[in-house]
């Protein structure tokens, strides 16, 4: 049975992290994500999960990846500045194949910035945070209902790749409170993890059968023994100084995502079968472009959205699907022009991409976004 | 061919280790072998070699964990408690063997190392403690005595020096001890009650690095820095034996504090027990 | 109840670091071209405290009969 209830975005993530299977949650208090810690303290040891708050956010994600190699669905939850000090981490996580999920309520920065204030400045951190080249998969929610879904749908990416997945939310929907109803539990597709090795002959716990790009994975304590390091590694998980493994192993890292896009990238799309300008946006930005569309729409303008669920990897091949129809696109975001470039990239010169975007912590309005369509471009001209 | 006890705990594959010659650290990874060896074996105590988990930050004490044949993950630097607690936090049956250095227990790591010793989580850190940065060439480490030299104290270290298993102490460690070379079979047993104590443990062991700290300090070779251990390094009983005036310029080696707090995960357990009982009631 | 030991050196994992030897409380081993060598072995008393201490693991000992 579906049931409604009053629900803050931070709080839908406790719960849809908890209806994923997450069972271990290791943070840190920063503002707008510390619901996410309180809620987790008071829900996971009802479901038989375990909670610690840790000495910062290094140790947060330290031992969300520990605890997931011990075999438990593993999450953390923090802001830009506490997102900043767990990048190393993360890449720990991406080239060791630890899956997790790590919220950032983004908070307008740099540095302290404004802690209660909305912004989505940390876009590319999302994708650039940690050093060296590395997979990622980042997903932003719109909405509370939404925040409950998408965590799930983190859970089983990371799980099924065995990646950190990045939810990147911000304080908007963080601190929104919405009715939501909540999907019956059993309607959910949940992925467990493949508590096994591969099958067939070769037990190397970073074994990857031809045609497939994962390993699966035995927790600590299922008595296999092996290896985890973060140094370039063989399948036998040891490591090894050679160019010509460490170049196949970090290739197929990012193979993982790069060639399972199909599969990962999700958009909503509104009003855009149509459309000669398009909106592009994402997470808390986009209630204000919906109110946008449908104003330009009363006014007889042919607008859409085009908002990426998956923001990184950005949904490249359906922002391309659009293209021959647009004359210009619009990208609206709380930051200086981050996923913008992104855009400028896939479009590559062949229309106008504009923009409109706020530092200050303040909100964009869908007046802002009315008056930036309508301050130039071809389709109001027309 | 190795001894048979290389040969049951260790990964002979990647033997011999990366260590310089006359290094402490392979004396102190045989020590925990061992350790884990008569744990295994004692009939009162047994634990089970699939239990352990080996974790290693980074730093020539944290390549120990790949050669150590059991479950090991090699993290990141300073960050191996961290991971120990996660691992812990997840199987408390696992006994989580914790292989650290000075510079990454104490200086990139102290603050996990504080906090797990506080919360009294069940880990063992065994800290491999040789005064120096070795990896990356000889730079002096929070353990670094104040007027050594170090390729980052060219003059002469100004910093003052942490004793670990002092710090672990005042920090709460329901158990700290500590260790050295010279003195295996003593550390051995120290070891042990380490892995078999309820909560946090740890044991600083006394390490020697001949390459970079001995002969930046002209403290002689491996054998003339085991000789200082000899002489100035003094185990439990014969520690307690001596005269006030005798002891003055020596350092225990054995336990320096121990006692039963309550266990973290032991604690944890109620809580979980007692939610999930008023949520069924 | 234990039979005679009797000590095995693996050259090869000698590092020649002079531990063994200078430790050794009959003075039956010596290093010589950075290696250990049992220069005594009747003399040798099965101790052990070389293998203690040898950090690579390149002296132990074994059981006779083995």
């Amino acid at each position: 049975m579906p049931k409604t209830v009053l629900m803050q975005g931070n709080e839908a993530a406790v719960e849809g992290a908890v209806a994923a299977g997450m069972r271990f949650f290791a943070g840190y208090p920063i503002t707008p994500s510390t619901e996410i810690a309180e809620g987790c303290a008071l829900r996971l040891p009802q479901e038989g999960g375990k909670f610690i708050q840790m000495e910062d956010e290094i140790s947060s994600i330290a031992a969300v990846l520990g605890a997931s190699a011990a075999g438990m669905k593993a999450m953390t939850a923090t802001s830009g500045p506490g997102f900043s000090l767990m990048q190393e981490n993360i890449g720990y996580g991406a080239m060791a194949e630890i899956p997790c999920v790590i919220v950032d309520v983004q908070r307008s920065g740099p540095s302290t910035g404004l802690p209660t204030s909305p912004s989505q400045g940390d876009y590319m951190q999302a994708r650039w945070g940690t050093h060296g080249d590395h997979p990622v998969i980042a997903l932003s929610p719109a909405t509370v209902r939404e925040t409950y879904t998408l965590i799930i749908r983190a859970f089983n990416l990371s799980e099924k790749y065995r990646t950190p997945v990045i939810f990147l939310m911000d304080e908007i929907v963080g601190h929104m409170r919405e009715d939501v109803e909540l999907p019956d539990p059993s309607t959910l597709k949940i992925n467990q993890r493949k508590m096994s090795f591969h099958d067939g002959a070769n037990k190397q716990c970073y074994f990857v059968p031809d045609g497939q790009f994962v390993p699966a994975m035995k927790p600590f304590g299922q008595g296999e023994r092996y290896n985890i390091t973060g140094l370039a590694h063989d399948e036998s998980g040891f490591p090894v100084n050679s160019s010509e493994i460490a170049g196949k192993l970090v290739g197929r890292l990012l193979d993982k995502v790069e060639k399972n896009v199909d599969d990962i990238c999700r958009v909503e799309e509104v009003e855009m079968d149509d459309a000669e300008t398009a909106i592009v946006c994402f997470g808390g930005t986009t209630r204000a472009v919906m109110d946008a569309v449908a104003a330009a729409r009363e006014a007889g303008e042919k607008v859409g959205m085009f908002r990426p669920i998956t923001v990184w990897p950005f949904p490249e091949k359906a922002l391309r699907a659009r293209l021959p129809r647009l004359k210009r696109i619009l990208t609206v975001e709380h930051n200086h022009g981050q996923m913008l470039l992104e855009v400028q990239r896939i479009v590559g010169g062949a229309l106008s991409v504009d923009f409109l975007g706020r530092i200050d912590g303040t909100v964009i309005s869908p007046a802002d976004i009315l008056a930036k369509l309508r301050e130039e471009g071809p389709s109001h001209a027309e | 061919m190795p001894s048979d006890l290389v040969h049951l705990y260790m990964r002979i594959d990647h033997l011999p280790q990366i260590w310089c010659p006359g290094c402490g650290n392979g004396v102190i990874m045989r020590d925990v072998a061992v350790a884990i060896d008569e744990l295994i074996h004692d009939e009162d105590n047994p634990i089970k070699r699939e239990d352990i988990v080996i974790v290693s930050g980074i730093g020539c004490s944290s390549r120990a964990a790949g050669y150590l044949d059991f479950n090991s993950i090699h993290t990141t630097h300073g960050r191996a408690i961290a991971f120990a607690t996660g691992i812990k936090m997840a199987n408390p049956r696992l006994h989580v063997i914790v292989l650290t250095g000075d510079g990454d227990c104490s200086a990139i790591g102290g603050n996990h190392l504080i906090h797990a010793a506080r919360r009294n989580l069940g880990l063992t850190v065994i800290c491999f403690n040789n005064d120096i940065y070795g990896m990356t060439g000889g730079q002096y480490s929070p353990t670094t005595p104040n007027g050594d030299k170090a390729t980052t104290a060219p003059y002469g270290n100004v910093d003052r020096p942490f004793d670990i298993a002092q710090l672990a102490s005042g920090a709460g460690a329901s158990f700290s001890a500590r260790g050295d070379i010279y003195h295996a079979r003593e550390t051995i047993e120290i070891i042990k009650q380490a892995i078999l104590h309820k909560g946090f443990s740890l044991v600083d062991v006394y390490s020697i690095c001949p390459t970079y700290y001995g002969r930046k300090n002209k403290k002689g070779d491996a054998v003339e820095m085991l000789k200082w251990q000899r002489d100035n390094l003094v185990p439990t009983a014969r520690y307690y034996s001596m005269s006030e005036e005798d002891r003055k310029n020596k350092k225990l080696v054995g336990i320096l504090s121990f006692n039963d707090y309550p266990e973290y995960t032991e604690e944890y357990a109620k809580i979980v027990a007692a939610c999930r009982k008023t949520k069924k009631g | 109840m234990y039979g005679r030991k009797k000590l095995v050196i693996e050259p090869a994992w000698c590092k020649g670091c002079g531990i063994c030897a200078a430790f050794c409380p009959k003075q039956v081993l010596e290093i010589r071209k950075e290696k250990v060598v049992l220069r005594d072995e009747e003399q040798c008393i099965s101790c052990g405290l070389c293998e203690l201490r040898c950090p690579d693991y390149a002296i132990y000992l074994v059981n006779e009969e083995e």
